[in-house]
C-alpha cells in the first residue's frame, strides 16, 4: 500500500468572478521514503493541490468538491479535525516558498521551531527547547543554542529556510510536503537547501513532495515526476523516463526551457509562446490546445484522459509526440 | 529604551511649548475678555483696567507669556483663575482632573474588556451568526453617541428603577497615587451608569478594529504555517495572531485614552460629575485665559505620555520594533 493515495482531487475557489477551477481531479501515489516532484507553471494548482491534502485551504472561498487523500488508508478528507491536527506537523509536514512571511514575526525562532514538539510528543517547554537546538544543528544553523531566542528578521533567508525545515522534522513526519522552498532564495542558497533535504530525507527516510516550476532541479532529487498544466495532471513519469522520453508537448516545452549543464553545444532556450489559460470557466476540452503545435481538431472538443504510454508513464494528450517532438501518429 | 524614553520627553517639552503659545496667541485673537463681565453687568473701565493689571495683562504678550512659563517652571503654578475668586488653576485641576482620569480609565478599561474578546469572536466565527451579532451591536454602539446613551441610561436605570444614583460622583479622597480612589460601594455605584454610557462606544469601535485586524492576519502565510504544526485553532489564534493583530487597536487607544482621561463634557454633565470636562468650555466662554492654558497642558501632557507608552507597547507586541 502506497504511504499517500490521491484520488480524483478537485478543489475549487468559489469567487467574486465566478468559480477558480483550481485542482480538477488529479490522482497520485507517493510511497514510503519515495521523493515525488510536482511540476508546472506558477498558478497552475500545485500548491492548492498539496494544500488540499492537509485541509489548509481557506473555506470559503475554497472548496474541496471530490475526491481522496489516502494516508496509510486513512482518507484525510473524512477524518475528524481533532485526527487530522494530530497528523499536521507530526506525520505530514509543509514547508512552504516564502520563509520570508511563513515564520511568525513576533515569536521567537525556538519558540515556534519546537512548538510541535510541545503539541505532538508533549514535551515541557524546557524539554522542547533543549530538542530544538539539536534540531536546529541538525539542519546546518551554526551556534544554535545562542539563536534561540532570536526573532525570523534575526535570520537571513536561507537560516530561516533551514528553521523551518528543523520545524517541519521536528516530530520524524512520514511525509514532508516542500511547496517551492527554494523558489525566494538566491541560487547558491538554493543548492545547499536542496542538499539539505536530499540528505536529511535519507537520514530518516521519510517521503517527499517538492513542489517546483523549475525542471532543471528534479533530476537529482526525484524518484517520479508530475508534470500540472491548469490544475489537471498532464504526464506523470519516473524521472529518467521524463527526461529521456517526455510526451506531452507541454513537458517537451518545459525542458526545452530548461538550461542544461551537460549539453554538447549551447543549446537555445526556447520559452513556451502564449499564457497558461484562465481557471475561471476552464472548457472541458485540452487545456493546452491553444499553446500546443501538435493541436487537432480533436484537442478542441475533448480533454483527454490520462493513458499509459510505458511503465509507469502517463500522458493526457490526444497526439502521440516522439521525445524528439515530431509527430509519431 | 531608557535612553529613548528621556529623549521622547526631553524633546516634548519644545512641543508642549510651541502649543501653549499658539494657544496663548489664539485666546488673544478671540474678541471680548475676561473681565468683560461680573454676572449680568458690565463693568466699569476703571475696574476692568485695575484687575487686569492686577493680572499682568497690561503687560506686553511677550513678557505675559514668559511670566506663565517662568512660574510654571519654577514653581509649577498654572495661574490664578480669572473667574473664580480666590481658585487657582491648580486647585481647579486637582479637584477635578482625577475624576476625569477615574472615570476615563475606568470607560477604556471596559471597552477593552468588551471591544477585544468580541472583536475576536466576531473574527474566529466570520460570516456566521456570532459576527454577525457581534457586527450589529458594534454598529449600534458606535452610532449611538454619548449624548443620547447616557440620558436613556440615567433615565431608565437612575430615575426609573431607582437602582442606582441619579447623580455626582462618589469618590472620595484622598486618592492613591493622586487619583486612584478606594474601590467602595458609593464609588462603584455612581460609576457604573457614566462607564457605561462612555465605554460603550469606545468598546464597539475597538471590537470593530481588533476583528478588521484579526481577520486580516488570519490570512498570513505564518498562520498556515502555525495551523500545519497541528495546533488548535484557539492557539493558532490566541498564541500566533492575536499579538499582530493588536498593533492597530494600541494605535488608536493612544489618542483615545488622553481624550476621555482628561473628561468628555457630555458625559460629566449628564450625570453631574465634577470632572475636567467642563473647563475646556467654560474656560473659553468665560475668556478665563489659565484656565484654558491649564487644562490645554494637561491634555497634551496626557496625550504626549499616552503615545510614549503606545510606542513602547508596539515594541511590546513586534520585535521588529526597536528604539535606540
Ligand atoms: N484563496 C484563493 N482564492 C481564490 N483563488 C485562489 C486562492 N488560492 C489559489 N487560488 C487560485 O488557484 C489557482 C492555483 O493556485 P496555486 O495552487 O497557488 O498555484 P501554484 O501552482 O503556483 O502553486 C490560481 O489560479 C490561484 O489564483
Ligand atoms: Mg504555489
Amino acid at each position: 500500500m502506497a504511504l499517500l493515495e490521491v484520488k480524483d482531487l478537485t478543489t475549487h475557489f468559489h469567487t467574486q468572478d465566478g468559480v477558480v477551477k483550481a485542482v480538477n481531479g488529479i490522482s497520485y501515489e507517493v510511497n514510503e521514503g519515495e521523493t515525488l516532484a510536482i511540476v508546472g507553471e506558477s498558478g497552475c494548482g500545485k500548491s492548492v493541490g498539496v494544500l488540499s491534502i492537509m485541509r489548509l485551504i481557506p473555506q470559503p472561498p475554497g472548496d474541496i468538491v471530490r475526491g481522496q487523500v489516502l494516508f496509510e488508508g486513512q482518507d484525510l478528507l473524512k477524518v475528524p479535525e481533532h485526527d487530522l491536527r494530530g497528523i499536521r506537523g507530526n506525520r505530514i509536514s509543509m514547508i512552504f516558498q516564502d520563509p520570508m512571511t511563513s515564520l511568525n514575526p513576533v515569536l521567537t525562532v525556538g519558540k515556534q521551531v519546537g512548538e510541535a514538539l510541545e503539541v505532538h510528543q508533549g514535551l515541557s517547554t524546557h524539554e522542547a527547547r533543549a530538542k530544538t537546538v539539536s534540531l536546529l544543528q541538525m539542519v546546518g544553523i551554526p551556534e544554535a543554542s545562542g539563536r534561540l531566542d532570536d526573532y525570523p528578521h534575526q535570520f537571513s533567508g536561507g537560516m530561516r529556510q533551514r528553521a523551518m525545515i528543523a520545524m517541519a522534522l521536528s516530530c520524524d513526519p512520514q511525509l514532508l510536503i516542500a511547496d517551492e522552498p527554494t523558489t525566494a532564495l538566491d541560487v547558491t542558497i538554493q543548492a545547499q537547501i536542496i542538499e539539505l533535504v536530499k540528505r536529511l530525507r535519507d537520514d530518516l527516510g521519510m517521503a517527499v513532495i517538492w513542489i517546483t516550476h523549475d525542471l532543471g532541479i528534479v533530476a537529482g532529487l526525484a524518484d517520479r515526476v508530475i508534470v500540472m498544466y491548469a490544475g489537471y495532471i498532464i504526464e506523470s513519469s519516473p524521472v529518467k523516463e521524463l527526461y529521456a522520453n517526455p510526451r506531452h508537448p507541454y513537458t517537451v516545452g518545459l525542458l526545452r526551457s530548461v538550461p542544461r549543464l551537460d549539453a554538447v553545444r549551447a543549446q537555445r532556450l526556447i520559452p513556451i509562446e502564449g499564457l497558461p489559460p484562465d481557471l475561471i470557466g476552464l472548457p472541458d476540452v485540452c487545456p493546452f490546445a491553444p499553446r500546443c503545435a501538435h493541436v487537432m481538431d480533436k484537442c478542441w472538443s475533448a480533454n483527454p484522459q490520462l493513458r499509459s504510454v510505458g511503465s509507469g508513464h502517463q500522458v493526457a494528450c490526444w497526439v502521440d509526440i516522439n521525445s524528439d517532438g515530431s509527430h509519431g501518429l | 529604551m531608557a535612553a529613548y524614553v528621556v529623549r521622547r520627553l526631553f524633546w516634548s517639552i519644545p512641543v508642549l511649548v510651541a502649543l501653549l503659545l499658539a494657544v496663548f496667541l489664539l485666546m488673544q485673537a478671540i474678541p471680548g475678555g475676561p473681565f468683560d463681565f461680573a454676572g449680568e453687568r458690565s463693568l466699569p473701565e476703571a475696574v476692568i483696567a485695575n484687575l487686569e493689571r492686577r493680572y499682568g495683562l497690561d503687560k506686553p504678550l511677550h513678557e505675559q507669556f514668559a511670566n506663565y512659563l517662568k512660574s510654571i517652571v519654577l514653581e509649577g503654578d498654572l495661574g490664578p483663575s480669572f473667574r473664580q475668586r480666590n481658585r487657582s488653576v491648580n486647585d481647579i485641576i486637582g479637584d477635578s482632573f482625577p475624576i476625569s482620569a477615574q472615570l476615563g480609565i475606568l470607560a477604556i478599561g471596559l471597552a477593552l474588556l468588551i471591544g477585544i474578546p468580541a472583536g475576536i469572536v466576531a473574527a474566529l466565527n466570520h460570516n456566521r451568526l456570532p459576527d454577525y451579532v457581534a457586527s450589529f451591536l458594534a454598529i449600534l454602539g458606535v452610532s449611538i453617541p454619548a449624548l443620547v446613551l447616557g440620558p436613556v441610561l440615567y433615565w431608565l436605570f437612575a430615575l426609573k428603577l431607582g437602582w442606582l444614583p441619579v447623580a455626582l460622583w462618589g469618590a472620595e479622597k484622598p486618592f492613591f497615587l493622586g487619583f486612584l480612589p478606594m474601590p467602595t460601594a458609593k464609588f462603584i455605584r455612581h460609576a457604573i451608569l457614566p462607564t457605561v454610557a462612555l465605554g460603550t462606544g469606545m468598546s464597539a469601535s475597538i471590537a470593530r478594529l481588533t476583528r478588521a485586524s484579526l481577520l486580516q492576519v488570519i490570512r498570513e502565510d505564518y498562520i498556515r504555517t502555525a495551523r500545519a504544526k497541528g495546533l488548535r485553532e484557539r492557539a493558532v489564534v490566541v498564541r500566533h495572531a492575536l499579538k499582530n493583530s493588536l498593533i492597530p487597536v494600541v494605535t488608536v487607544l493612544g489618542p483615545m485614552f488622553a481624550a476621555v482621561v482628561t473628561g468628555t463634557i457630555v458625559i460629566e454633565s449628564v450625570f453631574g460629575i465634577p470632572g475636567m470636562g467642563k473647563y475646556f468650555v467654560q474656560g473659553i466662554s468665560n475668556r478665563d485665559y489659565p484656565v484654558i492654558m491649564g487644562v490645554t497642558l494637561i491634555y497634551a501632557v496626557i496625550l504626549v505620555l499616552s503615545n510614549l507608552l503606545v510606542d513602547i507597547t508596539y515594541a511590546w507586541l513586534d520585535p521588529r520594533i526597536r528604539y535606540s
